[in-house]
């Protein structure tokens, strides 16, 4: 009898480890997912697969669709069109809580968690045993450690999770999520702010999810953590599926082209229009320039009439050395010159003060100002460079407003008019108006032509040219590297936080710029062949 | 010019029928005498009862147009009538009104460096002070009511310039000064692009923290002045009472002048409107022989009306029911 007994349970846990870990088996599968927001097509007809047991990875640019995607499928917004199925049965949750009870958990790289209650409260938040309606602390607490413990981490649950690291907040969350029998789990940027050791701990975790035949979804920009840990990866691009590969099959330098969306082919000659235009002497220039854990120290010269264009992927730092030049994050080394001559650019202030300008990727949030006039926009950093004491009359600000209006072709033409209202394009316009009105010797430009439709698009392109044309030194900076390369007589190349490497004249091409994104670091053998 | 007046206009007819309705209750309510070279009638009694709310208004609206508030305001009324008190009889108006006046800025530019350098969140960083003031007022007074009768700071309270009560011409005076200054530099540009976006101004080049620093300074200030003319009112200082609760009037006056709590477009004028909606409603309660008790529950369905018309929710929700009726 004892020996049917112990068949019995082998049997039962063979049948387990069958119907979980099978490697072919799809566990997730989306089917033709759409999802509008207005005019903005945010994902068209998507399909993705998750088998059971592996670590997907799910990459793209800003604007790929990858959030819009898991919201979709955990039913944060309702889709417009495709399916949805989990283990073979469609599901559509319409919130993500009970996307959690149809077995698909999402950690987001915010944990969402309560930083003021114990390690085991927010593991049982919401399901803590009870006993005649109390709850019951020490069994609470002794389940907490042991779900922990599967994880390899021995903390003491009884403290406050603020307490700890970022990692184990992460585990915590996750731990509650598997707790919670997910079969699905969507990590949305995980490592961002972790340290390599952290990592480590974070991805044992995955590893062992995934051995336990869990679909892992794995977001993020970080490329050496995908062929790190990824079994297959899925490249989305505006809003579209590019494919799915398995790591193994993909080199770098493809992966690269995918999120990015360039063929080798079609990027030979595209600078032929590239004139060659005669740098004028250096106006601005950074010698290790850089702040801890930001971005690593950086050698720049800025010279007038020159555009400077920073390529780089997401996350690379292109952003991070705009902030820097500009003084909206302080440096910690190097130094900064002005014609020549030392300067502290300890704030925006400063910048503006030695003729700095920066139009920000982040319009809406860091750009405009949506309650003012389309002239108060544009008068404003001229206004705060001259100081309270020396205002422009109305009739200046209308003048300026108007000239501005009128040379940018900004539409509608009515300075009255709350910014708010205007289309991006048009936003964008007078955010450049509102630093040309400063007469700048540099302006920085951040993704310039983001979410900007495609007639506009060309226009702020033609606008940067004759800027520079007029002696003016551009710092800009794009994910579109065909952009990059029509406008830029130099281009720097960003990676991890860290200037890489600079083309120049004709080496600007797309092919050089996406070898060099490909060649740093671990995958320097491969890009050489490239 | 249009839209400047179309955008008073739900205040000014506040106003107006709220008057009327003063009128209805008390059939004298227009009526104006002079007697002692001052003018006397319940019309004047509202601007004169509204004159302290109005100076605290001044400086609150500043400093919500930053996306800020100054809760701190009746403590520091009731610190700088302390000190005006305490020192007229034996040092002269020059001393008293010095002392009063530096430590409303003091207390502004404690509020002020607690919002704008330390970066603590407005609402709790003049908590701090709206707690502590009156206690230092009690410190001051040593818990009595400190009476006076210097001539000079007595007419602060009930004397006239030129038929008009001191402390109307005081808030007349006040918020020229404050409309010369800020409408007359950038300043005021300046204070609605911090508000209607910090982070957008700080990249565009303007020292947002000087400025927050400034707006509380100036609230303080404005609240000092306030303390002194109710101070002087009664001759005498009540560390207890003064400006109690004069700090939620301020701030109802500038929601209803129009500038929203979210920070952004502001209006003196309109704030100053606001002040007097409030006072014409106190004093039509008061005339129409209603206990005043009624007049807590009227503000309050005022502020909440106000409240709804400017919550967006609201404007959608009204919107889409609109909508639906079609």
């Amino acid at each position: 009898m004892p020996g049917v007994r112990v068949d019995a349970n082998v049997g039962g846990s063979d049948a387990g480890m069958n119907a979980s870990s099978d490697p072919g088996s799809a566990l997730l599968e989306v089917r033709g997912l759409s999802k509008s927001f207005g005019t903005l097509r945010a994902l068209q007809e998507v399909d993705f697969t998750l088998r059971a047991g592996e670590i997907h990875a799910l990459l793209g640019e800003n604007g790929a669709g990858k959030s819009t995607l898991i919201k979709a499928v955990t039913g944060v917004f309702p889709r417009d069109a495709g399916i949805v199925r989990l283990g073979g049965a469609e599901v559509a949750p319409r919130s993500a809580k009970a996307a959690v009870d149809a077995g698909i958990a999402t950690v987001y790289q915010e944990v969402n968690l309560l930083q003021n209650l114990s390690v085991a409260q927010n593991l049982y938040l919401g399901r803590q045993p009870t006993r005649f309606g109390l709850v019951r602390e020490a069994e609470m607490r002794r389940s907490a450690a042991a779900l922990l413990a599967e994880f390899d981490l021995h903390i003491d649950v009884a403290e406050p999770l603020g307490s700890y690291s970022v990692a184990v907040q992460h585990i915590t969350a996750i731990a509650r999520a598997v707790d919670q029998s997910a079969r699905v789990l969507i990590l949305d940027e995980p490592t961002a702010s972790l340290d390599r050791h952290e990592v480590e701990i974070l991805f044992a975790v995955m590893r062992k999810l995934a051995q336990r035949g869990i679909g892992v979804i794995f977001v993020t920009h970080f490329l050496d953590q995908v062929y790190e840990i990824c079994d297959r990866i899925t490249v989305l691009r505006n809003g579209r599926l590019i494919g799915e590969r398995a790591t193994a099959e993909l080199p770098r330098i493809e992966l690269i082209r995918m999120m990015l969306g360039r063929e080798l082919a079609e990027t030979t000659s595209e600078r032929a229009a590239a004139q060659v235009r005669q740098a004028g002497e250096v106006c601005a220039s950074f010698a290790d320039y850089g702040k801890a854990g930001y971005v690593a120290p950086f050698n720049l010269s800025l010279r007038r009439g020159e555009v400077v264009g920073l390529a780089g992927l997401l996350g690379s730092g292109r952003t991070e050395t705009a902030r820097l030049v500009f003084g909206a994050e302080r440096a910690d080394s190097g130094s900064a010159s002005v014609e020549g001559k030392p300067v502290r650019l300890q704030s925006p202030r400063d910048a503006v003060a030695h003729g700095f300008g920066y139009c920000p990727e982040e319009r809406k949030t860091e750009g405009v100002i949506a309650d003012l006039t389309v002239r108060e926009n544009i008068v404003l950093a001229l206004q705060a460079k001259r100081g309270l004491a020396r205002p422009l009359s109305r009739s200046e600000q209308d003048e300026i407003a108007m000239r501005f209006i009128r040379l940018l072709d900004i539409r509608p033409p009515e300075p009255e008019r709350p910014i708010g209202l205007l289309s991006g394009g048009n936003q964008q316009k007078v955010l450049l108006a509102r630093w040309l009105a400063t007469s700048p010797r540099l302006l920085v430009l951040d993704e310039p032509t983001r979410g900007i439709d495609v007639g506009a698009h060309a226009e702020i392109i033609r606008l940067i040219r004759e800027l520079c044309d007029d002696g003016l030194a551009l710092l800009v900076i794009s994910s579109e590297l065909d952009e990059i390369v029509t406008y830029s007589d130099r281009v720097i190349v960003l990676r991890d936080r860290s200037h890489i490497d600079e083309l120049e004249g004709k080496a600007i091409d797309v092919s050089n710029i996406l070898a060099a994104i490909a060649a740093a670091g671990t995958a320097g053998a491969e890009a050489g062949q490239a | 010019m249009m839209p400047r007046l179309q955008r008073g206009l739900p205040q000014i007819i506040a106003l107006l029928v709220i008057l009327a309705i003063d009128r209805a209750v008390s059939p004298q309510f227009f009526d104006l005498r002079m007697q002692d070279g001052r003018l006397f009638g319940s019309l004047i009694d509202v601007l004169n009862r509204g004159a302290p709310v109005a100076l605290l208004a001044l400086g609150m609206v500043l400093v919500i147009a930053t996306r800020g508030i100054d809760l701190s305001v009746g403590a520091v009324m009731a610190i700088s009538g302390a000190i005006a008190a305490s020192l007229a009889d034996a040092h002269g108006l020059p001393i008293a009104l010095t002392a009063a006046l530096g430590a409303g800025l003091l207390c502004g530019l404690w509020n002020g460096f607690l919002v704008a350098v330390l970066g603590i969140q407005p609402i709790v960083a003049t908590l701090i002070l709206m707690v502590a003031g009156r206690g230092v007022a009690q410190l001051i007074t040593e818990g009595r009511i400190v009476t006076f009768t210097a001539p000079d700071l007595v007419w602060l309270g009930n004397g006239a310039v030129l038929g008009v009560p001191a402390p109307v011409a005081i808030v007349l005076g006040m918020l020229i000064v404050t409309g010369a200054v800020v409408r007359g530099s950038a300043l005021g540009l300046l204070i609605e692009a911090t508000g209607g976006n910090a982070r957008a101004s700080e990249l565009a080049g303007i020292g947002t923290r000087a400025m927050i620093l400034a707006v509380y300074v100036w609230c303080g200030l404005c609240a000092a002045l306030a303390g002194v003319i109710a101070a002087a009112d009664i001759m005498g200082a009540d560390a207890n009472n003064a400006g109690l609760w004069l700090e939620l009037d301020a701030i109802l006056a500038v929601v209803i002048g129009g500038t929203s709590l979210f920070g952004g477009r502001f209006s003196l004028v309109l704030a100053m409107v606001g002040a007097l909606i409030i006072q014409a409603m106190n004093t039509g309660i008061l005339l129409s022989g209603y206990p005043p008790e009624f007049n807590l529950l009227v503000k309050a369905a005022v502020v909440l009306v106000v409240l709804l018309l400017q919550s967006p929710r609201f404007a959608n929700a009204g919107a889409m029911l609109g909508r639906a009726r079609q």
